[in-house]
């Protein structure tokens, strides 16, 4: 049995539209497939990949289109429906940045921060990437 | 009078630099220069209203010209402005440029 | 009325920053109007022209090499070539040789060529106006 695996994600948007994706979600859900067991926890400006109806239709540059934009509402969809990895989202950090519960894609949990702790033990790796 | 573009990429949740960024407008504006401040990539989180954008809705009020990359926007879901923050395309950028306008990126 | 000459120097390395989408986002604008542009890689973004990067297939988006077409900065500085030429303008683009040697990323997209602090200094006086876009 794999190791369960918390992932404290912060990184937002650094390499998103380049790599079509986050490349930490990516990683992790990539390892999901591999066999890993792993928890997320979307904190510090990386809550923002879970609200709904986000994303741009491309970059543009002369004749040269992008076709395959990043969207991250979609992305954290896909983490827990199709890689059955919870996702928590620190609401401290929503309230902070004036993000409403109701501004959120289904399916993710909101954690506080003085949870975090209780999280921690339920699992045996804690990774803050 | 001069004309400054400052261009912030950062935001203040995650560094507590930006505020020296925002003072820098104030400054340049209290001493006459006329000032655009281009916030874009995470630049634009605190364009939400919020607790952080109170500062950018007052600097806007000190006279400086506040504008958010309307890209960065998009890509955050980011549609309802706080006050005195108004979105702009990039194209704005090079308008500065082309213009002579000593142009900083922070 | 003589033509507006741009200089840009680039500091990150390509699939690691959002500095380079909003950086070829103000070079794509630039070259749209015809104007002459410098561009000076600096440190990691001598590999923004590597010549040996290759788009790939993404088993997590479950798409195929053709369906996720992945983007490649060598693809976006061949374009911003082309779009500068096309508009009138030229485009000047410097890999830092240096940056270049210690990377490994000698073989540059044809257009784009090896140079040192001297062409900074250059363009910087043949211009009329630089950003700097420096990493983080």
């Amino acid at each position: 049995m794999a190791k369960k695996t918390l992932n404290i994600v912060e990184s937002a948007y650094r390499a998103v539209m380049e790599e079509q994706d986050d490349t930490i979600l990516w990683l992790l859900a990539a390892m999901q497939a591999a066999g890993s067991e792993h928890t997320v926890v979307l904190r510090g400006n990386a809550v923002n990949y879970a609200v709904a109806g986000q994303g741009v239709p491309g970059l543009t540059i002369g004749e040269w289109k992008q076709t395959q934009t990043p969207k991250m509402d979609r992305d954290v969809i896909d983490l827990v429906q199709k890689w059955m990895i919870p996702v928590f989202v620190v609401e401290e950090d929503l309230r902070e940045r004036g993000i409403a519960r109701e501004e959120l894609v289904p399916g993710v949990t909101l954690v506080a921060r003085s949870s975090l702790p209780a999280l921690f033990a339920e699992h045996a790796v804690v990774s803050h990437w | 009078m001069a004309h400054y573009l400052l261009i912030e990429s950062r935001d203040p949740f995650e560094s507590n630099d930006v505020l020296y960024y925002y003072d820098l407008a104030r400054d340049l504006v209290a001493a006459g220069n006329g000032v655009t401040l281009f916030l874009v990539q995470n630049g634009v989180m605190p364009a939400r209203p919020s607790a952080r954008s109170a500062t950018l809705s007052e600097l806007a009020r000190s006279g400086v010209e506040v504008l958010a990359d309307d890209f960065s926007l998009e890509e955050r879901g980011i549609s309802k402005l706080a006050e005195g923050i108004v979105a702009s395309p990039i194209d704005v950028v090079v308008d500065h440029l082309a213009a002579g306008h000593k142009t900083l990126w922070h | 009325m003589s033509k507006t000459t741009l200089t840009i120097a680039l500091m990150d390395p390509p699939y690691e920053s959002e500095n380079l989408t909003t950086a070829f986002r103000i070079l794509d604008v630039a070259a749209r109007r015809g104007y002459d542009l410098n561009v000076f890689a600096y440190e990691g973004a001598a590999g923004l022209a590597f010549a040996r990067q290759a788009p790939h297939p993404n088993p997590v988006h479950g798409k195929n090499l053709a369906e996720e077409n992945h983007p490649t900065t060598k693809d976006q500085v061949a374009a911003l070539l082309a779009e500068t030429e096309r508009h009138g303008g030229k485009l000047d683009w410097v890999n830092c040789g240096m940056c270049v040697d210690e990377r490994g990323v000698s073989e540059f997209v044809p257009g784009t060529r090896r140079g040192s602090p001297a062409d900074l200094h250059a363009f910087t006086e043949a211009s009329d106006n630089i950003l700097v876009i420096p990493t983080k």
